[in-house]
C-alpha cells in the first residue's frame, strides 16, 4: 500500500499523443476514479502504472520507490483488464491463487484467502469452474478477486464491473469500496458510469485526449466544473452565453445581467453553466425566493416531460433553450406549469459557474 | 414467400451435404482400395478377387528391404520430429513475439518447402552436401545423419507454422495478467504460454513425423547403403514387379500413421490446433 505519483508521464503511438505529460498524485489508500470518453487514454495510463506499457517520458513512483523502468512482476500492482484475461486452463480457484503462489505464500494460507476473495465477489460456489464455463459477469468478478487477493500496492481496475447487471454491480462496488477502505488499498478505477464514479470515488479525474481536464472530489467536479467539457461530460448542464459586465457580473446575450458563484479554469469567460436541478420556476406574478434576487430571467415553457423521480421542463429564454429538473415527491409531480406559459427562472448565485 | 425461402434453404443444405460426402469419398476410396487389394489372393491385380489371403503380408515381412526400410523410416521420422521440435518451437516463439526487420520475409521463406518441388529441393540439398564433402572431406550425403538432416529440414516449416499459428491465436493479455500478478517471464512461459500452445506443439510434432515418414522425392538422392527408407523401398520394388505385396506394405504404412495420430489425439484433441 503506497501512494502513486505520475510526473509528466507521456505515451505516443506514432504521431498520436495518447497520454500527454500527465501529472497525478494518488494518495495512499485513496479511491480514484478515471472518467473520460472512449480512446482518451485511460487504459494506456493504467498500463503504464502497471508496467505493461513503457512511457516515452516522465516518471512513476509508488511511494518513494521509483518504478518507471521496473518490470510489471516487480511492481506489486493488481490489474483487472477490460477483457478479464483469466487463465483459460486454470479453474477459478487456481486463477485466484496464482498471485499468492508467485509471492510464495504458504500453501495452507492460500486456500482460506482464495475462499475469502471468492466470497467477496459472490463466486464461492463456482471455485472449480473453468473460465469458459462462466458468463462474462462471472469472469469479471473472478478477475477482480484475482487482483485483490494479494493486497497490491496499487489496485488498478479497468472497468471492472461493466459486465454486471445494475443490482449486482451496486452490490459488488459497495463491497469493493468497503474492502478497499478496510485494507487501505490505493485504487484507480476506470469507469464509463459517472453515477458510479460520483458515488464511490474519493476523487475523480476527468480525462480527454490524453490530458486531465479536472481533478476533484465528486461534489467539486459536479458543482464547480473547470470547463465546458467537464460540465457536459459529468451530468448535464445549461450553458448561457454572453460576456463579462464589470468584474463580478455577467451580461447575457438577451441583455439580462446576472451574478455567478464560481469561476472555471479557462480564460474565455463567455459562458455561464447552471445545472438543471439548480433552477426554480415561478409564475411572474409571485415574489422571488429569499437569497436568489438578481439571478432571474424571463422564459416561456416549451415542454414538460414526466420522468418518474423528477419532471423535466424545457423552457425558451430568448434564443436559448434551458432544461429545468424539478424533483417530484411530497405530493408534487403534477405539473404546476403548462406549455406556452410565461415563467421566471431563478437560481442561487452559488449555482452559476462562469466558464 | 416463406415457403420458397425454406425450400431454398433445404436445397442448399442438401447440396452442402452432398459435396461434403463427395469430398470424403474421394479421400477414402483410394485408401480403402489399397487396403482391400492387400488381401487379394491373385498375384495379378484384377477385380473381383479370386479369394482372400494374408500371404502378401508375410511376403513383405520376409523381404529385408521392407522390414529395414520400415524401421529406418521410423528412426528417421523420430529424429526429424525431435530436431524440428527442439529448433522449431523456440524459432516459432521468436518469430511470433519479436518485431524485427525481415520477419515477414523469413515467414514467407518458411513456406518455400511447400512450393518448391520435392525433387528439386532434394537434388539441391544433395549437391550442397557433395560440395560440403569436397570442401571438408566429411561425408554427409548418403549417411543416416544426412537423411535425418534432410528430413528435419522438410519437417521444420510445418512445426514452425503450426506453433506460430497457435501463438498468434493466443490472447496476449493473459500473459500480461500473469506478469502483473508477479510471474517472471520464464514462469509466464511455463505456466501460461506453454499450456495454451500445447495443441499446436503436438500437432507440429505429429506433422513433422508424418511428413518425414512418407517423404520420397527429397530422400531419393540422399539414401545410401543401409539407409533406405520405406517409400524408397516401395518405389524400387515397383520398378520390377507390381503385386499385392506393395498394397500390404502401404497398408502397414497407413496403419503406422493412423496409430501415431490416434495416440496424439488421446493427449489432446487434434482438431483444436487448426
Ligand atoms: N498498442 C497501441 N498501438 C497504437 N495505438 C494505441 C495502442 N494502444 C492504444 N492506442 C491508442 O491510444 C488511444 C487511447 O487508448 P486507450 O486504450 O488508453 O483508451 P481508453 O481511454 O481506455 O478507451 P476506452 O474507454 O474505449 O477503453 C486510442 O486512440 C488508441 O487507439
Ligand atoms: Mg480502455
Amino acid at each position: 500500500m503506497s501512494s502513486i505519483t505520475l510526473n509528466k508521464v507521456t505515451k505516443r503511438y506514432g504521431s498520436l499523443v495518447t497520454v500527454d505529460a500527465l501529472d497525478l498524485e494518488i494518495d495512499q489508500g485513496e479511491f480514484l476514479a478515471f472518467l473520460g470518453p472512449s480512446g482518451c487514454g485511460k487504459t494506456t495510463t493504467l498500463r503504464m502504472i502497471a508496467g505493461l506499457t513503457i512511457p516515452d517520458g516522465g516518471s512513476i513512483h509508488f511511494g518513494n520507490r521509483e518504478v518507471t523502468d521496473l518490470p510489471p512482476y516487480l511492481r506489486n500492482a493488481g490489474l483487472v483488464f477490460q477483457g478479464y484475461a483469466l487463465f483459460p486452463h486454470m479453474t477459478v480457484a487456481e486463477n485466484i491463487a496464482f498471485g499468492l503462489e508467485m509471492r510464495k505464500v504458504d500453501k495452507r494460507d492460500i486456500e482460506p484467502r482464495v475462499t475469502e476473495a471468492l466470497r467477496l465477489v459472490r463466486m464461492d460456489h463456482l471455485a472449480d469452474r473453468l473460465p469458459r464455463q462462466m458468463s462474462g459477469g462471472q469472469q469479471q468478478r473472478v478477475a477482480l478477486a484475482r487482483a485483490i487477493v494479494y493486497r497490491p500496492d496499487a489496485l488498478l481496475l479497468d472497468e471492472p464491473l461493466s459486465a454486471l447487471d445494475a443490482k449486482l454491480r451496486h452490490e459488488v462496488r459497495t463491497e469493493l469500496r468497503a474492502l478497499q477502505k478496510d485494507l487501505g488499498l490505493t485504487t484507480v478505477f476506470v469507469t464509463h458510469d459517472q453515477d458510479e464514479a460520483i458515488s464511490v470515488a474519493d476523487r475523480i479525474v476527468v480525462m480527454s485526449n490524453g490530458r486531465i481536464e479536472q481533478i476533484g472530489t465528486p461534489d467539486g467536479i459536479y458543482e464547480r466544473p473547470a470547463n465546458r467539457f467537464v460540465a457536459e461530460f459529468i451530468g448535464t448542464s445549461n450553458f448561457l452565453s454572453g460576456s463579462m459586465d464589470g468584474k463580478d457580473r455577467f451580461k447575457l446575450a438577451s441583455g439580462e445581467v446576472i451574478g455567478f458563484g464560481h469561476v472555471g479554469a479557462g480564460s474565455e469567460k463567455s459562458t455561464i453553466s447552471i445545472r438543471p436541478e439548480q433552477i426554480r420556476l415561478r409564475a411572474p406574478s409571485t415574489k422571488p425566493r429569499a437569497g436568489v434576487s438578481g439571478n432571474e430571467i424571463g422564459a416561456t415553457v416549451e415542454s414538460i416531460i414526466y420522468r418518474g423521480n423528477m419532471t423535466e421542463i424545457v423552457v425558451g429564454a430568448g434564443a436559448q433553450r434551458l432544461t429545468v429538473h424539478q424533483q417530484n415527491g411530497f405530493g408534487r409531480g403534477v405539473p404546476e406549469f403548462e406549455p406556452g406559459q410565461a415563467v421566471v427562472l431563478e437560481w442561487s448565485p452559488d449555482a452559476a459557474v462562469l466558464l | 414467400m416463406t415457403f420458397l425461402t425454406r425450400s431454398g434453404d433445404k436445397i442448399f443444405h442438401i447440396a452442402i451435404i452432398g459435396l461434403a460426402a463427395l469430398a470424403f469419398l474421394e479421400l477414402i476410396v483410394p485408401l480403402a482400395s489399397v487396403i482391400w487389394v492387400s488381401f487379394f489372393e491373385n498375384k495379378i491385380i484384377n477385380f473381383p478377387p479370386k479369394g482372400y489371403t494374408l500371404d502378401w503380408y508375410a511376403n513383405a515381412w520376409n523381404m529385408p528391404r521392407f522390414r529395414e526400410g520400415f524401421l529406418m523410416s521410423l528412426k528417421v521420422g523420430f529424429v526429424a520430429t525431435m530436431v524440428s521440435m527442439l529448433v522449431g518451437v523456440p524459432a516459432a516463439i521468436f518469430l511470433a513475439r519479436t518485431q524485427f526487420w525481415g520477419r515477414e520475409m523469413i515467414q514467407t521463406i518458411l513456406l518455400g518447402p511447400l512450393i518448391v518441388p520435392g525433387i528439386v529441393a532434394g537434388s539441391a540439398l544433395f549437391m550442397f552436401l557433395i560440395g560440403f564433402e569436397v570442401a571438408t572431406g566429411v561425408q554427409i550425403a548418403q549417411t543416416f545423419a544426412g537423411l535425418c538432416l534432410a528430413h528435419s529440414l522438410i519437417a521444420l516449416p510445418w512445426t514452425i507454422r503450426l506453433v506460430t499459428a497457435s501463438l498468434v491465436g493466443m490472447d496476449r493479455q493473459v500473459e500480461e495478467a500473469a506478469l502483473t500478478l508477479g510471474a517472471r517471464p520464464f514462469t509466464v512461459f511455463r505456466r501460461i504460454t506453454l499450456p495454451a500452445i500445447r495443441p499446436g506443439i503436438f500437432a507440429g510434432g505429429l506433422f513433422a513425423f508424418v511428413i518425414s515418414f512418407v517423404d520420397l522425392e527429397k530422400s531419393l538422392f540422399l539414401v545410401g547403403p543401409g539407409s533406405t527408407t520405406l517409400p524408397i523401398a516401395i518405389i524400387n520394388y515397383l520398378e520390377w514387379s507390381i503385386d499385392p505385396t506393395i498394397a500390404a506394405v502401404a497398408t502397414v504404412q497407413i496403419a503406422a500413421i493412423t496409430l501415431v495420430m490416434v495416440v496424439t489425439d488421446r493427449f489432446f484433441k487434434l482438431t483444436r490446433a487448426f
